[in-house]
């Protein structure tokens, strides 16, 4: 005979606690793997900002002077900006799991360093692209 | 009719390399998404402040048209993909689970279709 799993058990167990807090010491690891869903999830919402501005410029000049008066506002500054940090980190990290994926720099220590490389080079990344889109001739 | 069990009729036979489908489209979409990422980022900060005629401009490009319907192809795909694991992963109970993934899923189609349209409106227009 058996019981059929109940969802609130009769006994409670303890539970394994949260990666993140006080009862695990810091590793930079499991802060780099939330950060990367957080802003995989972040650039899913993105995508939405995404298909809106090629919607509005479609629909015609009208449209698209909305959406480019809310993406010249401090608000869409932001966001855009965000979204290029975001963006950038989520594409460093997602290197450093592809090069997982193939079988390489595994061990802790490359875990560590690989962490430090991504989080420098997210940031990099994003002020090299600001940086010279903006010394460049304006289009 | 065989008296072995299925399992082991199937044991032995090797994989039919299915299972790893989503994995493997996770990583594939990854990769094509580094340079169109890359590349779509700049060009975003290039032309954020561009006015409407410039934008049309660019969007007439047929290399920024093709880059931008292989960017979106790769993109609401792999977003498809790595929403579905969230919610597989944080989301309680199969009905709001089940639910959540069919809306994320659609929602997903929807916004590629209409941004791939919406590129080759353009590329094509006057």
């Amino acid at each position: 005979m058996s019981a059929k799993p109940s969802a609130k058990p009769a006994v409670s167990r303890p539970l394994s606690p949260f990666m993140l807090g006080q009862y695990y010491r810091f590793q930079i690891s499991s802060l780099l793997s939330i950060t990367h869903r957080i802003t995989g999830v972040a650039l899913a919402i993105g995508t939405l900002f995404i298909a809106i501005w090629v919607m509005s410029a479609v629909a015609g000049p009208e449209s698209y002077a909305h959406f480019a008066w809310f993406a010249r506002t401090p608000i869409g500054l932001l966001l855009l900006l965000g979204w290029s940090w975001a963006l950038m980190f989520h594409l460093c990290n997602g290197i450093r799991h592809l090069v997982w994926d193939v079988g390489y720099a595994f061990d802790k220590k490359s875990v560590d360093a690989g962490g430090i490389i991504v989080c420098a080079a997210s940031v990099v990344l994003t002020a090299a692209v600001w940086i010279v889109a903006y010394l460049l001739p304006s289009v | 009719m065989s008296l072995r069990s299925p399992l082991s009729q199937a044991r032995g036979l090797g994989s039919a390399k299915d299972g790893v489908h989503h994995w493997w489209m996770q990583r594939l979409t990854a990769l094509a998404l580094i340079p169109l990422s890359l590349w779509f980022v700049f060009s975003i900060a290039r032309y954020h402040l561009a006015d409407y005629s410039t934008m049309i401009l660019w969007l007439h490009n047929p290399y920024v048209a093709i880059a931008l319907v292989l960017y979106f192809t790769a993109l609401f795909y792999h977003s498809a993909l790595g929403v579905q694991v969230v919610i597989e992963d944080y989301v309680a109970g199969e009905a709001l689970k089940l639910g959540s993934i069919v809306l994320v899923k659609l929602a997903h189609f929807a916004l590629a279709a209409a941004s791939i349209f919406a590129v080759l409106k353009i590329a094509f227009g006057a």
